[in-house]
């Protein structure tokens, strides 16, 4: 007897802190009753298929990263090799992952690769023929470039999108290099996306040379060593294209931005303004004061948009100038306060829901729902007479549990888990009627009402305990390598079919046992 | 009260009956599906689709008119269908063209349509909805989609392979492929888009026939305990007989939540609705007529347990029961 208390304990507690975390808080906020805010904020989430919003999935270019360090370590063995005086012919950079060293001396050859060996700890180191060697960027650090780039660009991409004002954003990687981005409310696409997808790259050079044409700039093909050509606006005003010869070292770049900020420029046009860091306002003050009168190129994104004249030594203050709009300047302080993406990104797939349309997705669906629960109830009811109510208590147990633990582990409702939602009212229908079908059929062999309840689950519980554990399987493999929504559906129905265990055998056990302990003699059944 | 009263229905007599009738319909889905293709949804091929509310109603030829006149490339291949409840004067229109994925210009196309739209002068009307998807996308879910469900096939057959024994395993997974298949027809027959909702649909009916299914292996698994001298042929039949009523009450419910789906769950989920009600129908079909047959062919081939004092099992009937002479031999030529 106390053994039966204490079930009824427990089916109870554990009723009461499901129906807390998972239903009440909807039915609170639908029908405005007060609830405590630590409930509210746990309330069960839609999905943007349900709610309308922005969903986004981005490609970050993580070759982008690579090809960048590439270069990088190309500049910095050339730099090292002048200041050991080795004379090499060339260092270029042949793919993202691979630079060539040219003509380096016989003689050298062991300097060469002492120097090399200090440097590139990074790379692989080809055996030289004719005083050549290729470096290849060595695959251990290839692959924590790849994973670093996407974390950076995630981490940029939530700030750009907290600047924007979204409310309960959600930026997630998805798989090696995607970022699946989803905005809750937000309309202006266009807006969103661009600030995203700009990579925000913000790099101040010396120019050298400016012409008209490309190949003015080049020699034999290729421009100076140590330089690059960048094209860009020309002077205020005109509209043409300018090339521009700077030095392919950056003087300063967007890492060392502190700060960035709308702000119009001597001729009241609207113009960023920019702070460096105190590393930044350093290098800067010494390139700049060594440059005095020479032009300074202002790049963004590989475009030049500005090369004012440097007038004297500048420190941290800057300022962008061009032919800007009003919102141009305000979504580039955007980018810039928020830091450059380390590589750029690509769309794969954008989808939009407006609220009307999630609006109604979630009536259609609730209606389906209720309509087919009525009806299930109803048939139980008909069909298991006072049995059945047994099997309704059960299921809707179940579903309050699982809207509960939805809500509580933060999983978001979708439509594919409106399915899983689906699904485990079947299987919960189902498990009450394998044991009901099982406890009549012990009645039938002229059992005795408690032995065949006994009989009935017990017998029972091996069928509930394969079929689950084989849905269970199935839904671990759909949950591990599908994508989102079938992810959705497998982590609903996952909790579904946990819940259902613990509802059809124990909650649904008890309820008969609190049926026969209140009569003395039980000869019939009502099932 | 009971719907059946101890049946005893042979329906392993009617197997190959059902077998036939299974490839019937799996080879009109195949040659539908190789001469007309499978109908895709934009997740999977890609290209473009906005959803369009207009202020005044229009008709669906209004529109495609106005992309004949002035959306670059004409209409011939875009799709135009009114959309949902025809008071919210709602129109989908698809193109399966889409913007390069490099860059932010992935949604051109559906500016385009826009665009057209705007040209000719059909009111107001603002974006609803829109899905605008890379062909890289389609590839990853199809190849995702694919290896999931291959793998949770692979782990069902483990799982009842050590639960029960290997040719129940197999027969699941076979019941399982073959709801697949019926599914795959059926959709293809009505022409249904392949979109991520039915694939989730696909996935639900494949959880209830493989849970039918193994609700019936598990009678057949206690009776093959309790019926020792039996054939296996009468116990796979007094199985299915004895859960014959749950099977129908189960089915029978889920069809009714299906069809409640089908008939008030609004146009969004008009796939995922068609395609569990076929999917129960299958499913239920599948586990009564064609799994536990596939587990008597299977074990008709191999000695077992039930049947270990046979050496050859194929042609050697166990003596009670001399009907079986024939289906043996049969089973050698299916084999």
């Amino acid at each position: 007897m106390t053994n039966l208390r204490w079930k009824i304990v427990t089916v109870l507690a554990v009723f009461i802190i499901f129906f807390a975390v998972g239903p009440y808080p909807i039915l609170a906020a639908r029908y405005h009753v007060p609830a405590p805010a630590w409930l509210m904020d746990k309330q069960l989430k839609l999905g943007l298929d349900l709610k309308g919003g922005v969903h986004l999935v981005l490609r970050v270019q993580t070759e982008d990263a690579l090809r960048l360090e590439t270069d990088l370590e190309a500049e910095r063995l050339r730099d090292e090799l002048r200041t050991r005086n080795i004379p090499v012919a060339n260092v270029v950079p042949i793919s993202s992952t691979q630079f060539r060293v040219d003509g380096v001396p016989p003689a050298q050859d062991a300097a060469f690769r002492a120097a090399a060996n200090e440097v590139q700890a990074n790379f692989e180191r080809g055996s030289g023929t004719n005083g050549s060697y290729t470096l290849t960027m060595r695959p251990n650090i290839q692959v924590n470039l790849r994973a670093e780039a996407v974390v950076q660009a995630r981490q940029t991409i939530e700030r750009r999108v907290n600047e924007l004002g979204v409310t309960e954003p959600s930026i997630t990687q998805q798989g090696n290099d995607q970022i699946l981005v989803q905005l809750p409310g937000v309309t202006d696409v266009e807006r969103a996306k661009q600030i995203m997808g700009s990579q925000g790259l913000l790099e101040l050079k010396i120019v050298e040379r400016v012409a008209s044409t490309k190949d003015e700039l080049l020699t034999n093909g290729q421009p100076p060593e140590g330089m690059e050509v960048v094209p860009g606006n020309g002077v205020a005003g005109d509209a043409g294209t300018m090339y521009y010869l700077v030095k392919r070292a950056a003087a300063v770049t967007g890492r060392d931005l502190r700060n960035a900020r709308t702000s119009v420029d001597e001729n009241n046009r609207p113009a960023v303004s920019f702070t460096l860091n105190t590393e930044g306002g350093r290098k800067f003050g010494k390139v700049s004061g060594e440059n005095v009168g020479r032009q300074l190129a202002i790049i963004l994104d590989g475009r030049v948009q500005s090369a004012p004249t440097l007038e004297s030594r500048i420190t941290t203050d800057g300022r962008i100038t061009g032919s800007f709009t009003p919102e141009e300047v305000q979504n580039l302080s955007l980018i810039l306060r928020s830091g450059a993406l380390p590589a750029t990104l690509s769309y794969l797939e954008e989808r939009t829901i407006g609220p009307s349309l999630g609006a109604d997705s979630i009536r259609s669906g609730v209606t389906a729902s209720i309509v087919g629960l009525l009806m299930i109830v109803v048939f139980m009811l008909v069909y298991y007479k006072a049995s059945g109510i047994n099997a309704v208590v059960a299921l809707i147990f179940n579903l309050v549990i699982l809207l509960g633990l939805m809500a509580y582990i933060g999983a978001v409702m979708t439509l594919p888990g409106i399915a899983g939602f689906v699904l485990t009212m079947g299987i919960g229908v189902d498990s009450s009627v394998l044991i009901f079908e099982r406890i009549k059929e012990e009645l039938e062999a002229q059992r005795g009402v408690r032995a065949a309840i006994n009989a009935g689950f017990s017998r029972v519980f091996w069928t509930l305990f394969d079929t689950h554990i084989a849905a269970l399987i199935s839904c671990a493999f759909l949950f591990q390598f599908g994508t989102g929504p079938i992810r959705g559906f497998a982590l609903t129905l996952f909790i579904g079919l946990a819940s259902n265990l613990f509802t059809s055998i124990f909650v649904s056990k008890t309820i008969f046992e609190v049926e026969l302990a209140n009569r003395r003699q039980v000869t019939t059944l009502s099932i | 009260m009971h719907i059946f009263k101890n049946t005893n229905f042979d329906f392993l007599r009617w197997r190959w009956h059902a077998i036939a009738l299974s490839w019937v319909i799996i080879i009109a889905g195949v040659v539908t599906l190789a001469t007309k293709g499978i109908p895709k949804g934009v997740e999977f091929a890609g290209g473009t689709v906005v959803i369009e509310k207009f202020e005044q109603p229009v008709s669906v030829q209004q529109v495609r008119e106005a992309l004949d006149r002035n959306y670059p490339g004409g209409g011939q291949n875009t799709v135009v269908q009114s959309f949902g409840d025809p008071a919210l004067r709602m129109v989908m229109i698809r193109v399966p063209q889409v913007g390069s994925e490099a860059g932010s210009s992935l949604a051109i196309e559906a500016k385009k349509v826009e665009d057209a739209l705007d040209q000719s002068n059909l009111g107001k009307r603002s974006r609803e909805g829109a899905e605008i998807v890379g062909a890289t996308v389609g590839r990853e879910l199809t190849s995702k989609g694919l290896s999931a469900t291959v793998l949770s096939l692979i782990g069902i057959l483990f799982y009842l392979a050590f639960r029960f024994q290997f040719s129940f395993g197999v027969g699941a997974v076979v019941a399982t492929i073959h709801d697949l298949l019926i599914t795959l027809a059926f959709l293809a027959f009505f022409r249904y888009d392949m979109s991520l909702n039915v694939i989730a649909a696909i996935l639900t009916m494949t959880g209830f026939s493989t849970n039918d299914t193994i609700v019936i292996f598990d009678r057949i698994r206690e009776n093959l305990r309790s019926m020792r001298r039996d054939s296996m042929h009468h116990i796979i039949n007094t199985s299915i007989n004895q859960t014959l009523t749950r099977t129908v009450i189960t089915s029978g419910t889920a069809l009714l939540t299906a069809l409640a789906l089908f008939f008030f769950g609004g146009e969004v989920l008009h796939g995922f609705a068609f395609t569990m009600v076929v999917g129960i129908i299958t499913g239920t079909y599948s586990s009564v007529f064609i799994a536990a047959a596939i587990v008597s062919l299977w074990r008709g081939t191999a000695p077992t347990r039930a049947a270990a004092h046979a050496p050859a099992m194929a042609g050697a009937p166990a003596p009670q029961q001399p009907q079986r002479k024939q289906k043996p031999q049969r089973k050698v030529r299916a084999s």
